[in-house]
């Protein structure tokens, strides 16, 4: 059936060894940073600037290469095995934090409030949950669940439905439905991002709710905080689409970047859900 | 099906190449991304191998001799990181870029460029972790595990292997995707899952293992670093975390990890021991089973690791009997092997001494896995040279060995050459009697109680720690030798045929020696 079938071999490029310096001097200028070493900024910056430099340089490549039709189909399923890899690694990271909550819940808090540790060493903490910790004196008022929240699960379950309306649009060749649904997709995204650091700004200023604050502050700012940086990135991978899809990029039956996109979309969302239920409802 | 595009190979052999060091800087060449993986963890091994060579000479003799006890502590901890993540890990990483597509009848890996993305962020982990001895303070202390609280109370070291290790994670996940994704893609046509090499089944696992516990492990290191610097409380009881929770968090992977190190080595002896046997593999299929429930098993055994740590009776016994549970698959493995070998007509060349000397040594390490394994007695032995002698048994008799023994069977067929017989086996036999010399002893001391990771110890155990340290020297020079048959083997020698040894099979021989620069330019017919 593939009988004379050719390989697909990428020519060499330099795009890796771009990366991989930019990366030494993320990893030297954090180090530095956070060590309070004056020229840690500067040399994470550059990295930085190194890092977006390569990404645009080799998404450029690949995204060429594709419109020219360099791609066969045994490269499509390459690409679709490795992006549900690559969202099964990023379900483990976040496995690894909500497993953190977990243990400190269930385990940890209820351990230092009760038998011997409570009674000798923290006589004066009562166990339970929202709660920061035995050693911490100020207090702190939990996040509910049903102001911004609940609207943000609303915005993005709205925007799983609009980026696939989108596919729709594309499966269809329906341009203009296309570019409407992903154009909502990032407004929605975007509008998410907005409630959530304005969220944050009330939960630090008048919640007294902040990264410090024990077990609950740890676990909802590093849970929370992740899932905002997975929406930027993956806010920033549509407006990517988005242009591409405007520059006239993509076949109905040929776009396997849109799906990649839509499905981390969805993988953010789903993890959301998570969240919601997880961290900020029960 | 729609039209596919192929790259027409004929056009761009000519031009487009760079040469010298652009050519390694940009390359897109599984051989030459394999080539740059083995020479790297060599390196590792060697500069792994140097600090080991500092602990044993502290070691030799009760007092202090030549460090201070933090820079001993620098010493151990730094050998476990660059043994495990520069030296082992990226070893057979080397192995899976060279051998995979060959032995699957691909052309090269399905992701060329983000192969060597994978390989080129290795070096910088590996500077951020080696310069990380020369910042205020020194490197980290806090031992491979980088247990909490130890390392949340560290200097800049410890970020900086915070930092080494997310890359090194970022190299491994992407390394992984690459490989599942040949394997699962890029097989040649007839080439069904259960005709693959044992290689190649047992990195389609490790791979798999290794994009679910990595990211893992930076979710742990994060937490450290988020206790270090941003004042979280994961770790500490004071805001309702737990030093315990780290452990359990790293062992989470930890466990994996050490499958991750051992898997690909049994692939590699899978492919020795019949080639040598001139036999076929012993019950393949309960091989690629076995694989598998090793693998589904690793997930559910962490806490082997934590017996001292307080856990609830209830939670003791489970994770003692899954523990336990893994000898079995192990077991099935180990009896192949010797049932692969029964009556078959043996010669003994380097890879094949190599492969029984890891049968050998390898279940000897096996073993005391078993008795770690057992709550009471690993309540005893727990952070003493036991587990020292327990985990170099099968890490260096398990993984290394496997190692060199792929090493000197795929050589011919990587360079064309022909390595020197005699010198291999010298190697093998001095690699044992070190090896052996060092680790043995081990055992008697861990039984007698001498803690692990301290730089000073009590006159009792003053003999088997000189011997320990005499066979440690031994062995470390020994891997001298190695590097001498290895680039006399590149540079020269008998010339190699296509198949240089008789009982072989597979793809990769069907191609003539050295191997082309592309392996399979169209797919081969697997019948
Ligand atoms: C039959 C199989 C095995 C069993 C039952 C087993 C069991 C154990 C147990 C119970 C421990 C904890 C000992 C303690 O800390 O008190 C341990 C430690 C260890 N094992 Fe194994 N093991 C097995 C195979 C392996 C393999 C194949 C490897 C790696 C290639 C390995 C690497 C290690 C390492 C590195 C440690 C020590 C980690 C540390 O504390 O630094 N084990 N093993
Ligand atoms: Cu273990």
């Amino acid at each position: 059936m593939q009988a004379a079938q050719h390989y697909y071999i990428p020519s060499p490029s330099h795009w890796p060894i771009v990366g991989s310096v930019a990366l030494l001097f993320m990893g030297f200028g954090a180090a530095l940073w956070i060590n309070h070493i004056e020229a840690g900024p500067w040399v994470l910056v550059t990295g930085l600037v190194i890092l977006a430099w390569m990404m645009f340089g080799w998404f450029g490549t690949v995204s060429r290469e594709s419109e020219t039709g360099t791609y066969n189909t045994q490269v499509d399923i390459s690409f679709r095995w490795s992006m549900s890899w690559f969202i099964f690694s990023e379900v483990m990271f976040f496995a690894a934090f909500f497993g953190a909550l977990f243990y400190m819940r269930e385990l940890a808090v209820p351990g230092l409030g009760s038998g011997p540790t409570g009674e000798y060493l923290w006589p004066m903490f009562k166990s339970g949950w929202p709660v920061s910790g035995p050693g911490i004196e100020q207090t702190f008022t939990p996040m509910g669940a049903w102001g911004i929240p609940a609207i943000n699960t609303l915005i993005l379950l709205t925007s799983g439905a609009t980026v696939t309306w989108a596919h729709w649009g594309l499966k269809k060749n329906n341009r203009g439905q296309l570019n409407f649904g992903l154009f909502l997709t990032i407004v929605l995204g975007i509008s998410f991002l907005c409630l959530q650091v304005y969220e944050y700004v009330h939960a630090i200023h008048e919640y007294n709710l902040t990264l410090q604050m024990g077990a609950y502050g740890a676990s909802f700012f590093m849970l929370t905080g992740f899932h905002g940086f997975h929406v930027t990135m993956g806010t920033l991978m549509l407006i990517v689409i988005l242009f591409r899809c405007l520059a006239g990029h993509f076949k109905p039956e040929h776009h396997f970047a849109f799906e990649a996109v839509s499905w981390y979309w969805h993988f953010v969302d789903v993890v959301w859900l998570l969240l919601f239920i997880l961290v900020y409802w029960l | 099906m729609e039209a596919v595009h192929g790259h027409d190979h004929a056009h761009d052999h000519g031009h487009d190449h760079p040469t010298g060091l652009m050519r390694w800087l940009t390359t897109t060449n599984h051989k030459d991304i394999g080539t740059m993986y083995l020479w790297f963890s060599f390196l590792m091994l060697l500069t792994g191998g140097t600090l080991a060579m500092g602990i044993r000479a502290e070691l030799f003799e009760p007092g202090m001799q030549f460090w201070r006890p933090e820079f001993f502590n620098q010493l151990t901890t730094m050998h476990g990181l660059i043994m495990v993540f520069g030296a082992i890990m990226p070893a057979f990483v080397g192995f899976a870029n060279w051998q995979i597509p060959m032995m699957i009848g691909a052309s090269d890996m399905a992701f060329a460029r983000m192969n060597n993305f994978s390989f080129w962020l290795l070096p910088p982990a590996a500077i951020l972790l080696v310069t990380s001895f020369f910042v205020p303070g020194g490197a980290t202390g806090a031992g491979w595990t980088l247990y909490a609280p130890l390392s949340v109370q560290q200097g800049m070291g410890m970020d900086l292997a915070i930092f080494a290790v997310h890359i090194m994670g970022a190299s491994s996940i992407m390394g992984s995707i690459n490989i599942i994704t040949t394997i699962l893609n890029m097989r040649a046509p007839g080439m069904t899952l259960m005709k693959m090499p044992m290689f190649v089944w047992t990195w389609l696992i490790t791979a798999y293992l290794l994009i679910a516990v990595m990211p893992v492990l930076a979710g742990a290191v994060t937490m450290l670093l988020t206790d270090r610097h941003f004042g979280t409380h994961f770790f500490n009881a004071a805001g309702g975390g737990d030093p315990v929770l780290y452990q359990h968090v790293f062992w989470f992977f930890g466990h994996p990890e050490v499958y991750i190190m051992i898997l690909p080595a049994f692939g590699i002896v899978s492919q020795i021991i019949p080639t040598f046997a001139r036999k076929p593999l012993f019950g393949y299929t309960s091989m690629v089973y076995a694989t598998a429930s090793i693998a589904i098993l690793s997930f559910i055994v962490w806490a082997h690791h934590m017996f001292v740590v307080g856990m609830p009776a209830a939670g003791q016994l489970f994770f003692m009997y899954a523990t336990m549970l893994i000898a079995v698959p192990t077991g099935v493995k180990v009896f192949n092997w010797v049932a692969t070998m029964w009556k078959g007509s043996m010669t003994f060349e380097t890879p094949m001494l190599f492969s029984v000397g890891f049968l050998f040594v390898f279940t000897m390490g096996g073993f005391t896995g078993l008795v770690c394994a057992i709550t009471p007695i690993d309540i005893q032995i727990q952070d003493t040279y036991y587990v020292v002698a327990h985990f170099h048994y099968v890490l260096v008799a398990g993984s290394l060995f496997a190692l060199f023994a792929g090493v000197y069977f795929w050589l011919p067929k990587w360079t064309g050459h022909m390595y020197d017989e005699k010198l291999g086996k010298l190697h093998f036999w001095l690699s044992i009697i070190f090896f052996n010399l060092t680790f043995f002893v081990m055992h008697f001391l861990g039984l007698a109680g001498m803690p692990r990771r301290i730089p000073d110890y009590a006159p009792q155990f003053a003999d088997f720690n000189m011997i320990a340290s005499l066979g440690a020297f031994g062995f470390g020079l020994t891997q001298l030798l190695f590097l001498y048959v290895v680039v006399k083997c590149i540079r020269g020698g008998e010339k190699a045929p296509a198949k240089p040894w008789d009982g072989a099979e597979g793809l990769e021989w069907t191609l003539p020696s050295p191997a082309p620069y592309h392996s399979f330019e169209t797919p081969p017919i697997v019948k």
